[in-house]
């Protein structure tokens, strides 16, 4: 368990080693990445193994760091740490495998793909407001650079955007912890004590504060109207960064409102959660019809991911412990799937027949050149669809269940979001990987294109690597065990919403 | 009550047949099907070690299996065999194998249509069997998936089309399920059929649903209703239903009508009778409506198909929509002044009679209509064929059995359901009975009709060309099928024995909360 | 008031070597360096150079806090010792740059020059007294007209020192004015001692010209807004040393004599800023000039193709942010500006110096020409990396510690009770922005492929150094930046 921020170190020097060993071959510096990401990996299991789930951080590092300012560089987990830290672990294993194939600056690819893994694993350890800040920052930045330069369609406006969004969050975020950091008396960072100073604060305060750094967290979390980074960043991203950025950069903003917004400033919560509620359910409900008419294979994920991120949104706004623990399993739960269905789009299908176009798509039945890529679609898909026996049902339902609790009218629109996820995840599968060489005979919403090349489906396409089948692999397992499981997440989740922060975030604004 | 894991077996035997196919990628496409053959008829086999060792005097459920699954939502594995449900697995015993008969020729991937057609019936099996509504929706959802793959890629040029319409129709009355689950866990913290069924009668469920605010209950009620009308389907929720079997590859067109379509009848008995008694009292009139929508609309549109697929596809809603006629004619009499215990209990063993005979006789329908149209180059209108009886006498003999079965002739198995379903309405809502009446008189109309223009009067369109004579695997397809028909409409107490004190606990107790 | 000249030496020991520096490199120069070649020549006088700033920063760190002011003339107190370290060092490291950089002719006067600079700039960190601000100013000033207008091979250079030099007198004349009223107003021209006059005085309006006119002195020397004009060109004609001493070096030693002479001096002219309804005072001045500096700053930046330009927009963004922290320094002390002010020192002097190490090879003008630098030299690279992301204002650089130091204080005034409070939230969200042009930067130094005419850069050892320690630094401070904030 104490060995946990050691996570946050290998990933740093892992980004280092794999920069220097890309100067002499870009396979070394695979290697190393790959050893860097299981290195962490393995910690991070084996802290959990060694969990013991508990009310409350535990704390695994905690010395003054800048004490002018009352700064502490405090690490602590509990149960909701430590599941988006196995999330982390995973995510980043699997994309270095599927980035297998990256040829050009590899080191580089490497060294800033670690770094930003580096920088994730600090914000889901950060106990001290200010620290968790600086560790969110680093992880913005490298994603700039990993999409800009080894990024497909429009890649330099996705990159920009998406960073740009993520940084006007951050600021806003910041505004807010300073102000509070300022109210209270400017003598810590600890979350602790900024909820303790927090509670002394005028209505008025809790709600503008509340509303800079929720809403400043939410943009990362795809907040809608705020989400429009995500799709195009998404698309324009190279396959690892896409999954790293819909798998568990997004959870950043949602880790973030759940572990700074909403303890922080209850009072303001409770005045923002009808706001924050209708919000969500908008996303989910609008991002699921938009996905539904995409042409490009990969926005119809990215608006998944947008659409799912809405359910994480609304069981935060439920708030009760039930809808609370759902959305954390359904951090956990999307960022599996959503990084599973970037592998599928962008390497495993993308690099070998070069277009996205679900057109094209459909007039090549991938399923039996790819078997294994239709495959893992169809059961990421399915997952992604919320069907039982993948992580996603139990998330879902656990948030149903919980925000039926608190309004069994949101609960109702959700449920309409699961129909809609439901109908855009069945069209893609159907299309793309299912597609009939006939193209007359394409009955379901007629797409026009004229790109595809007319004897596309006699090419042959390069086999599945080994890469690509472990990564699959390994993200499948998680999704399958965690739903067919979800106790082994929701028994760490559940207890971690007993701390005396949460409760006050939670029952303040339960009615 | 042993250890034995029967129930598991029940329900994990044909899941480890679809992982045993797919391992076997060097398996020829004849063992494939040998092999996906042997698995689905584990069903029936592990089916009737399980009604020998029933205890029909019982009304509880039997070989209960109850494993702690998740524990923060309170999930139990829980499985369960009872009358109703014992019923159902034979019936799945009897249909899925005759249905992948049917599928013997199918022209590609053998082993990815064994294994999803194994996994279709796996998950059909659960449904009978869960006793855990988070368990039951596993099933209930993942039965989808193979179907709509099934669907898809063996099935009829619109068969995208109609894959998609029927998993998404499906879904979207599954999501409004879901959201009822929700809010009876948030209300109850429980999930277990039982249990809640308990709670129901006392009518604890509804008090704490109502907690929410007053019509909360009702609107729980609504979702699942619409979640398991889709599924049967409930006129008007059934316009998924003609297309998707139509273009479903004829084994499994079989498989939905004969199984698929049970697990929306099963619903309404298991779930959402026992558990909202009050609520569906409170629309049975207009319930009972919509049934007979179905009843005669079904009848009338079949009249109207040209295309026989279609054709059986309307029949099927008509059969389907006598049994949930009889359920609600049951609950709308529920709680009446006039304590109707014996039509009612006539209407519901008609009810579970029905759903197994449906599930023979439409599969044999199924069967017979894919065997003329592979013979005829995948022509299966109603005026591209005739004097088929001249062609293939023992093909017409065979169907024409098949056909007098889903007409309900007497001696038959189709006429016992039928006639106790005719006879417990009659009992508690004679209006309904009577306007029922014009279904039969359009089923027939329309069974005639088919019978008289493709088996009856010159060699026309398509037969003139000859007709091969059936295949051993063709023989094998319809003879269990027609002997079941003729051995249930002799012998009804076959079934009628396992269900009995079900039913008569069920129709000693309807009473409102 | 006698002073002990000794005892003034001692302390002004830095200004010394640094003189004589000067003077020993004109001489060597003279009459060693006028037959050699060019490059052993700017060898020659960089190092003697840079030997005076470490002999000057020896004595500076020795300086005894506890010295005599000398009649109130200066100040030897922690800030004086931090910042005259701290400007000895960005000089130093600006003239670390020079011999790889210098296509300069008379690199010795160059070097003299810098060095006369620096001793402004010294005496600037601790002046306290009006005249002696006065003196230094106008010293360092002059210098850095020169220095602005060094390269002779080209007009645009000549163009900036000329502007650099109307503009600055121009200020020179501002700030003068503001003295003379101040000392008719008080009496004195000690800080101290004005202080206790304006302290018993009423604001009269003659003061607040006197204030103002001191404010618009400095804005011009700071090139905030709406006194920048000449920034931007000086920026772009000047030898890309000279501008880094211009950003760096300068805006330090101002930013000190300007928070000694407004707090120290002023202070009891300051106003209010920490509500709406605030007293008058030369706060509210400062604040308006500093939301100014920063809204122009920053948004005028995203409009520049030229990245020296582009450099200087960001300088005019960044003076608004070291506004805030002069008009925090009320409350929180001068750390959180010295902090400020020094690292976006040390990270323009990158930015410059990797600007002179691409400009030895081709000119260095568009942010276009930064193309390919990930291939060009990886060293480069990477240093801009670091430094551009310091501007930026991106964890766990010292850019980021700064801003966010700078801030904490301006909203611990008054939490958002006050304009002082806003402006902080305006200059967090505008960093936003900011972090636009900075990766536009970045993306052309990091991500588009290089013209395939382009040369490798060979970066010349001691500048490579030079900017890889200034990179370590950014790095070291910013995730250690009590070392700076426990210095007052």
């Amino acid at each position: 368990m104490n060995a946990l921020p050691w996570t946050i170190y290998i990933s740093f020097a892992g980004a280092v080693l794999a920069l220097i060993a890309g100067a002499r071959s870009a396979s070394a510096a695979r290697w190393v990445a790959l050893a860097t990401a299981i290195a962490a990996a393995v910690v991070a299991f084996a802290a959990a193994a060694d969990f013991s789930p508990g009310p409350g951080l535990q704390a695994l590092k905690d010395v003054p760091w800048i004490p002018e300012m009352g700064i502490r560089y405090h690490l602590a987990a509990d149960g909701i740490s430590l599941t988006l830290v196995i999330l982390t672990a995973l995510a980043a294993v699997a994309g270095i495998l599927f980035s297998w194939n990256i040829e050009e600056r590899t080191g580089e690819f490497f060294a800033l793909f670690l770094a930003l893994i580096g920088g994730v694993y600090g914000v889901f350890l950060s106990a001290d407001a200010f620290l968790l800040f600086v560790f969110y920052e680093i992880a913005i930045v490298p994603k700039y650079f990993l999409i800009a330069k080894w990024g497909s369609t429009n890649r330099e406006y996705g990159a920009m955007k998406l960073v740009l969004y993520s940084f006007a969050g951050s600021a806003l975020v910041l505004a807010g912890l300073l102000w509070a950091y300022a109210l209270g008396g400017g003598t810590s960072f600890a979350l602790g004590d900024l909820a303790q100073a927090a509670s002394a604060f005028s209505r008025g305060e809790q709600i503008g504060l509340f509303a800079l750094v929720f809403l400043g967290f939410g943009v990362l979390a795809g907040l809608f109207p705020f989400h429009t980074w995500a799709p195009t960043g998404h698309v324009a991203a190279p396959t690892a960064a896409s999954m790293l950025l819909a798998g568990v950069v997004m959870k950043l903003g949602a880790y973030g409102c759940l572990r700074v917004a909403m303890p922080l400033f209850p009072v303001g919560f409770e005045f923002w959660q009808s706001t924050i509620a209708a919000l969500a359910l908008a996303g989910i409900i609008y991002a699921g019809l938009i996905a539904l008419v995409q042409d490009d294979f990969k926005f119809v994920i990215g608006y998944s991911s947008v659409s799912h991120m809405g359910f994480v949104l609304l069981g935060l706004a439920a708030a009760n412990a039930r809808a609370v623990s759902g959305a954390v399993l359904q951090m956990f739960s999307h960022g599996v799937i959503a990084g599973l269905l970037f592998a599928v789009v962008g390497r495993m299908v993308y690099e070998r027949t070069h277009t996205r176009q679900l057109a094209d798509l459909r007039t090549m039945p991938l399923h039996r050149k790819l078997p294994f890529a239709a495959l893992t679609f169809v059961l990421a898909g399915l997952a992604s669809m919320g069907m039982p026996g993948f992580s996603g049902f139990p998330a879902e339902l656990t948030i149903l269940i919980g925000t039926w609790k608190t309004s069994p009218l949101w609960a109702a629109f959700a449920a309409g979001g699961i129909l809609i996820a439901a109908a855009f995840t069945l069209r893609v599968i159907h299309i793309s990987f299912f597609g009939t060489t006939d193209r007359s005979a394409s009955p379901v919403a007629p797409l026009a294109s004229n790109t595809a090349a007319p004897a596309m489906h006699e090419l042959h396409y390069g086999p599945i690597t080994w890469a690509e089948k472990a990564g699959a692999l390994l993200l499948i397992g998680a999704t399958v065990y965690v739903g067919l499981k979800p106790d082994v997440l929701l028994n760490w989740i559940m207890p971690a919403l007993e701390s005396p922060l949460m409760r006050a975030a939670l029952k303040q604004a339960t009615p | 009550m042993t250890k034995f894991p029967l129930l598991s077996l029940l329900v994990f035997t044909p899941c480890i047949g679809a992982a045993v196919l797919a391992i076997t990628r060097r398996a020829s496409a004849s063992v494939a099907r040998v092999l996906t053959l042997l698995f689905s008829l584990s069903t029936l086999g592990l089916g009737l070690v399980a009604a020998a060792s029933f205890d029909p005097t019982r009304t509880g459920m039997q070989w209960i299996e109850q494993h702690t699954w998740i524990e923060a939502l309170n999930v139990h594995y829980r499985l369960g065999l009872d009358g109703l449900s014992l019923v159902l697995v034979l019936l799945t015993g009897v249909v899925s194998p005759t249905a992948l008969l049917a599928s013997w020729r199918i022209k590609s991937s053998a082993r990815a249509f064994g294994a999803l057609f194994l996994l279709l019936q796996s998950a059909a099996i659960g449904v009978f069997l869960a006793l855990d509504f988070f368990h039951w929706f596993v099933f209930w959802e993942l039965s989808l998936i193979p179907a709509f793959f099934l669907i898809k890629l063996w099935g009829g040029p619109a068969a995208t089309r109609a894959a998609y319409q029927f998993v998404i129709y499906t879904i979207g009355g599954s999501a409004f399920m879901l959201l009822g689950f929700a809010a009876i866990f948030a209300a109850t913290g429980t999930l277990d059929f039982i249990r809640l069924a308990q709670e129901a009668a006392d009518g604890a469920l509804a008090e704490s649903l109502a907690r929410a605010g007053g019509w909360w209950p009702t609107a729980v009620f609504l979702g699942v209703l619409l979640g398991l009308a889709v599924k049967v389907p409930l006129f008007p929720f059934h316009t998924w239903l003609p297309s998707t079997y139509a273009e479903a590859p004829t084994g499994v067109s079989m498989f939905l009508t004969g199984v698929m379509s049970k697990m929306g009848v099963y619903g309404f008995l298991r779930i959402l009778w026992p558990l909202f008694p009050a609520q569906l009292h409170a629309v049975s009139g207009v319930l009972l409506w919509l049934a007979l929508g179905g009843v005669v609309l079904g009848a009338f549109a079949a009249m109207r198909q040209t295309d026989l697929k279609r054709m059986i596809a309307y029949s099927s809603i008509n059969h389907l929509s006598y049994c949930l006629l009889a359920l609600f004619a049951v609950s709308a009499a529920t709680g009446g002044p006039k304590p109707a215990a014996h039509a009612a209990a006539a209407a519901l063993s008609g009810t579970i009679l029905q759903m197994f005979n449906h599930g023979i006789s439409a599969a044999a329908l199924f069967a017979c209509v894919g065997m003329i149209e592979s013979r005829c180059d995948g022509r299966r209108g109603l005026h591209d064929f005739g004097g088929l009886r001249t062609v293939a006498p023992v093909f017409a003999g065979l169907t024409g059995i098949a056909m007098f079965s889903s007409l309900g002739l007497p001696g038959l198995n189709g006429f016992v359901g039928e006639f106790l379903i005719f006879r417990g309405v009659f009992g508690l809502a004679p209006w309904a009975a009577a306007i029922a009446t014009l279904g039969l008189l359009a089923t027939a109309v329309f069974l005639l009709t088919f019978w008289q223009r493709v088996f009856h009067g010159p060699a026309r369109g398509a037969t003139t060309a000859g007709f091969a004579a059936l295949s051993g695997v063709e023989y094998a397809t319809l003879v269990p099928l027609v002997a079941l028909m003729f051995i249930l409409g002799i012998w009804p107490q076959l079934l009628a024995r396992l269900i009995n004190p079900l039913i008569t606990t069920w129709a000693g107790h309807l009473n409102l909360p | 008031m006698n002073p002990d000249y000794r005892q003034l030496l001692s302390a002004l020991l830095p200004e010394a070597s640094l003189v004589l520096g000067a003077l020993i490199v004109l001489g060597v120069d003279l009459f060693a360096g006028r037959q050699r070649a060019f490059a052993p020549r700017v060898q020659l006088s960089s190092w003697l150079g840079l030997l005076a700033i470490a002999i000057a920063i020896y004595h500076a760190i020795g300086a005894s806090p506890a010295a005599a002011n000398f009649g109130g003339v200066f100040a030897f107190d922690a800030l004086a010792r931090a910042a005259r370290v701290g400007v000895l060092l960005l000089a130093g490291f600006t003239l670390a740059l020079l011999p790889g950089t210098s296509r300069l002719a008379h690199p010795a006067e160059y070097v003299a020059i810098l060095l006369f600079a620096t001793c402004g700039f010294t005496l600037m960190a601790s002046a306290q007294q009006l005249l002696v601000a006065f003196l230094a100013l106008e010293l360092a000033s002059l210098s850095l007209y020169v220095l602005a207008g060094f390269d002779k091979s080209r007009p645009e250079s000549a163009e900036a020192g000329l502007k650099y030099f109307l503009f600055g007198g121009i200020s020179a004349a501002f700030l003068l004015f503001g003295f003379s009223l101040i000392y008719g107003l008080t009496g004195s021209i000690e800080f101290t001692e004005i202080a206790q006059q304006l302290r018993v005085q009423p604001t009269t309006p003659l003061l607040v010209v006197a204030v103002v006119m001191i404010l618009v002195g400095f804005g011009f020397k700071a090139a905030a807004a709406p006194f920048h004009l000449w920034a931007p060109d000086a920026y772009q004609g000047a030898p890309a040393t000279s501008a880094a001493l211009i950003a760096s070096a300068s805006k330090l030693a101002g930013f000190t004599l300007f928070v000694r002479l407004l707090w120290h001096g002023a202070g009891p002219a300051a106003g209010s800023v920490s509500s709406f309804t605030g007293a008058p005072g030369w706060l509210p001045v400062a604040a308006v000039i500093a939301g100014l500096s920063l809204l122009l700053g920053n948004i005028a930046a995203l409009a520049q193709s030229n990245v020296r330009r582009l450099l200087a927009y960001s300088a005019i963004a960044h003076a608004g942010a070291l506004l805030l922290g002069v008009i925090a320094a009320g409350s929180a002390g001068p750390a959180p500006l010295f902090y400020y002010a020094a690292t976006y020192g040390l990270a323009t002097i990158g930015a410059f110096g990797v600007i002179a190490m691409i400009d030895r090879i081709s000119p260095c003008q568009r942010i276009t020409d930064l193309a390919g630098l990930y291939r060009r030299s990886p060293l480069l690279a990477g240093c801009l990396f670091v430094y551009v992301l310091s501007l930026a204002g991106i964890p766990p650089l010292a850019g980021f510690f700064g801003k966010f130091a700078v801030f904490a204080a301006a909203l611990k005034i008054s939490g958002l009770g006050g304009p002082i409070g806003w402006l902080a939230v305006l200059a967090i969200l505008l960093s936003a922005v900011a972090l636009y042009y900075y990766l536009v930067i970045l993306k052309q130094a990091l991500v588009v492929p290089p013209a395939n005419d382009a040369p490798r850069i060979a970066v010349p050892a001691l500048a490579a150094i030079t900017l890889v320690v200034v990179a370590a630094l950014l790095v070291v401070l910013g995730i250690f930046p009590s070392r700076i904030l426990t210095l007052f």
